[in-house]
């Protein structure tokens, strides 16, 4: 069941350093999120950190509530680990598993997890992830073939096939398109507007034009200087961000005037 | 040439110049090559006629030492140091090779003789004189370097394992490299004195035992293996750890299904080399480890021959007559040499067969 | 910063693998820490008591000589040789041929100590006899040289050549890796200033490796000082101590010593080998110490981690 996430007075560190601050922010079920800002301001370290990712770097912490389903993800009694099963990610570059084949890697999420399963399920899984990522008719013939072997596109779908097959309620990209040619992202594009009828999705993205197309709310996240810590600017419909931004950073950056 | 190196870094003949000064050419290719074809001519000439090695060696090096002499009559002094050089680095890689060849061409000559379905399936039990062969030494060595492998690898990979995947780079994480680089450099016969004391304390004084002999290669087999570990599982991109995490799976079925599998040629190859490089090891096992005559496949009941040892023994105490042994220590030093490059050409194969398509 | 739930698997791997590294400190410390529990009685055990017959001051001494001699000739003979070789592989040969090479030199390195001291004392050994009487004649009034020749070419000189030839892959491999370490820029930098391929070399690539070739020569060190067989085949040995290389009375070495006498030792005999062992071991590990603090701290912290 997707659901929507609240973050509240959000503080991201990378060890002492303060890397985004104070965020309050709203993400609501079934639609897209994008996050749009200059390089640095900390929009790729606030959506790791919706899924506990962030802290798998040495030292890095988080203090704030983020609070999805009614559970604060940050409260003591929770473990990250089931927490990344609820919150799923896309990350820029495709990294199919090199050692796993297409279904492998479709199901790499349960079977790494030694959930047994019976082969019909787990065929089931593999044709249903595929379908939803729009991957199946083109490598129904080769599930056994090694993940890596699939263009850089379908590499990328492999892996939101891989994330979806957990089953989660959110799916967080990180520039998920920022490593492909054209036509693969407007596939994914299409693709991202399709799942958001059952995934609360979060999107990073350093094209504008993209976070125009495929979100229904934008976040624009700037900082004031190097060594500042990021912040979240302002946050909206997606329309009424790029028409009439109730900030001046906003505006300038949506202008292209800096960024 | 060491002088070379506390030199600094002007160079000494003027500042280089565009224009070549009149009247100097460079020399013509084909002379070059054709010194250096007389050269070879020569060098070969010595290896397999009456001329000798070392004769045959010195012509060679006077031959194209007429490389860098043409060239300071033709090219000038510049030109000339750098041909003389190259000549030097040439004579050098040649000096190194001069003792691999004799050194394979003695083993091989002196030990492919030996070498017979007897050799390999008798011991030196009750066998005065010829015969006899090496078959407890062989099982031996199987032994011996087979429970080392089994108490480095576990320890080693964890290890490495430890440091790739656990640690924050601090200061544990540099000490403990530290102390593998420095206990790379035991001398084996330290290993062997400390798998003899520590032995003594549980078995009493004189013991031998063919663990004894495995925890000893052990202690030279484990920096090898966490060495090399180390290196693979630094070359598994992180974003694969990452894809893993984010799938909810935790960080040691990450390690286990994803990040083993991946480095798990390159793993084995570093493995097969540490097997390789402590499978002539001699000098620990002749103090742990001992000398017998018969087959002795309890690693926990005394001595234990193996085939380094053999060779060492049979040489260095033949008996009356001593041709015999003589002959049965080279036949044992063939045997282990072709162990050796048996165990590096596997290495070989599998980070040759197994190397992916590295696609970043 | 809030404590993370930790699973029991994951704590459970994560304990494996810290008690694996953990296990490094152990064995160093325990082979620091058994060596001396056996040895101290050796060390302090009277002249009768022992095999030798002296106290161990004594017995040590000349081994301790015969070790750094051997090791130092061995280190004089392989360096030049071994820069060279690194040379030709990272800048001479043709690039099609520096793989096949670095191979070739790699064979060396897996041929088996006992193999080197096989060939060492039997062919080595007796193709020395003639150039050894030849440097008595002629060379003889070095004290290096002064003779007189042995008549079986097993002398010291013989055994550092066989740890020269036996440290050599290991230097050679070290001094390639720095050698093709030096900036790609300054190496082009010096050859755009129409520097011969030697003045290059000479002015971007020795300056760059010097420290590196340094640490090189000491870890080679390390390795000839703790080698044993070779030593203990082709050496005849006698307890003395002597800067003459080519005579039948040699300093033997701690490692050769123990190989050759090991077996035959009793009681306390058994412990003043293990002092002897124990001596060694810090003298290596000084060595090895030195080298890798040379070496250093610094591009330690690469690859595809944080």
């Amino acid at each position: 069941m997707a659901h929507h996430i609240d973050v509240t007075d959000l503080n991201i560190y990378y060890g002492d350093f303060l890397a985004v601050e104070n965020v309050n922010i709203s993400i609501p079920a079934r639609s897209v999120t994008a996050f749009i800002g200059p390089s640095g301001c900390g929009k790729s370290t606030f959506l790791r950190s919706l899924n506990r990712m962030h802290e798998e770097i040495k030292g890095a912490h988080v203090d704030g509530k983020v609070i999805a389903n009614g559970q604060d993800l940050y409260a003591s009694t929770v473990d990250p680990v089931d927490v990344r099963r609820q919150i799923g990610m896309v990350f820029q570059r495709p990294n199919p598993f090199p050692t796993m084949s297409i279904a492998q890697n479709v199901l790499a999420g349960p079977r790494l997890n030694s959930k047994r399963m019976k082969k019909s399920t787990a065929d089931d899984i593999v044709e249903k992830s595929l379908t939803r990522a729009g991957l199946w008719n083109e490598v129904k013939d080769r599930l056994g073939r090694p993940g890596s072997g699939l263009s850089g596109g379908q590499q990328q779908r492999l892996c939101i096939a891989r994330a979806i097959a957990v089953e989660p309620d959110v799916l967080l990209m990180d520039e998920p398109c920022s490593a492909l040619d054209p036509i693969s992202t407007s596939v994914i594009e299409d693709l991202i507007h399709e799942l958001k009828t059952d995934y609360t999705i979060a999107i990073v993205t350093h094209n504008m034009q993209q976070a125009a197309r495929v979100s229904d709310r934008t976040a624009f996240f700037n900082l004031n200087g190097v060594g500042q810590p990021g912040r979240l600017i302002e946050h909206g419909p997606t329309e009424l961000v790029f028409s009439n931004p109730s900030e001046a950073a906003t505006e300038a950056y949506i202008q292209g005037r800096f960024g | 040439m060491t002088s070379l190196l506390t030199r600094p870094a002007a160079p000494s003949a003027g500042p280089p110049s565009l224009n070549r000064p009149a009247g100097r050419r460079p020399l013509p290719q084909g002379l070059t090559a054709a010194i250096w074809a007389t050269s070879g001519l020569a060098l070969a000439t010595g290896f397999l006629t009456d001329l000798g090695g070392a004769r045959g060696f010195g012509l060679a090096w006077l031959i194209a030492m007429l490389v860098p002499l043409a060239s300071l009559v033709f090219e000038g002094r510049r030109k000339a140091t750098d041909r003389f050089v190259t000549v030097l680095v040439v004579t050098a890689f040649m000096i190194a090779v001069i003792p691999l060849v004799s050194i394979l061409s003695t083993v091989i000559a002196k030990g492919a003789p030996v070498l017979s379905a007897e050799f390999f399936t008798t011991s030196m039990r009750n066998v005065v004189g010829e015969g006899g062969g090496i078959q407890h030494a062989m099982l031996g060595t199987l032994i011996i370097t087979g429970f080392a492998t089994l108490i480095s690898v576990p320890i080693g990979l964890f290890a490495a394992i430890y440091l790739i995947e656990y640690s924050d780079g601090g200061p544990t994480a540099r000490g403990l490299r530290f102390l593998t680089d420095v206990m790379t450099g035991i001398p084996s016969i330290v290993a062997g004195l400390f798998a003899y004391a520590l032995f003594v304390l549980i078995f009493g004084e004189g013991i031998r035992m063919g663990l004894g002999g495995a925890v000893a290669l052990s202690v030279l087999m484990i920096p090898v293996v966490i060495r090399s570990s180390e290196e693979m599982l630094k070359l598994v991109p992180n974003e694969l750890r990452e894809a893993s995490w984010a799938l909810g799976v935790s960080r040691w079925r990450t390690i286990v299904k994803v990040v083993l599998p991946t480095a798990l040629a390159g793993i084995v190859t570093g493995v097969t080399l540490a097997i390789a490089r402590v499978i002539g090891e001699t000098a620990p096992l002749l103090i742990i480890a001992g000398m017998t005559d018969s087959v002795n496949t309890n690693p926990l009941d005394g001595r234990m021959a193996t085939l380094p040892v053999f060779a060492y023994s049979a040489l260095m105490n033949p008996g009356v007559p001593p041709q015999p042994s003589i002959d049965r220590a080279w036949g044992a030093a063939l045997t282990l040499l072709i162990i050796v490059m048996l165990l590096n050409l596997v290495a070989r194969g599998i980070s040759y067969l197994f190397s992916p398509a590295q696609r970043r | 910063m809030s404590k993370t739930i930790q699973r029991p698997g994951d704590t459970i791997f994560r304990g494996l693998a810290q008690s694996a590294a953990f296990v490094i400190l152990v064995t160093l410390a325990a082979v620091a820490l058994f060596l001396t529990a056996k040895g101290i009685p050796g060390i302090t055990a009277d002249a009768d008591q022992v095999k030798h017959g002296t106290t161990f001051a004594t017995f040590v001494i000349p081994l301790v000589f015969g070790t750094l001699w051997a090791a130092l000739l061995a280190l004089v003979f392989a360096t030049p040789i071994a820069i060279g070789v690194a040379l030709f592989i990272s800048h001479y040969a043709p690039r099609r041929l520096s793989g096949p090479i670095g191979y070739v030199i790699d064979l060396l390195a897996a041929v088996p100590s006992v193999v080197f001291g096989a060939w060492g004392m039997m062919t080595l050994a007796p193709a020395m006899q003639g150039p050894y009487a030849w440097l008595e004649e002629n060379l003889g009034f070095i004290p290096l040289f002064a003779g007189p020749a042995s008549s079986t070419g097993r002398t010291m000189l013989t055994a550092a050549l066989v740890l020269a030839i036996m440290i050599l892959p290991i230097m050679t491999a070290l001094c390639r890796e720095i050698f093709l370490q030096t900036p790609r820029l300054n190496e082009e930098a010096a050859l755009a200033l129409g520097a011969t391929r030697w003045e290059m070399v000479r002015m971007s690539v020795f300056p760059h490796a010097k420290s590196g070739i340094i640490s090189a020569a000491m870890l080679s060190l390390g390795r000839a000082l703790g080698e044993t067989m070779a030593v203990a085949m082709v050496l005849s040995a006698s307890g003395i101590i002597t800067f003459n290389v080519i005579s039948s009375t040699n300093p033997s070495t701690i490692a050769a010593n123990i190989a050759l006498s090991f077996n035959e030792a009793s009681g306390l005999t058994v412990n003043a080998l293990i002092a002897t062992g124990l001596v060694l071991f810090v003298i290596t590990f000084a060595v090895n110490f030195a080298a890798r603090l040379l070496i250093g701290s610094p591009k330690r912290a690469k690859g595809a981690k944080k």
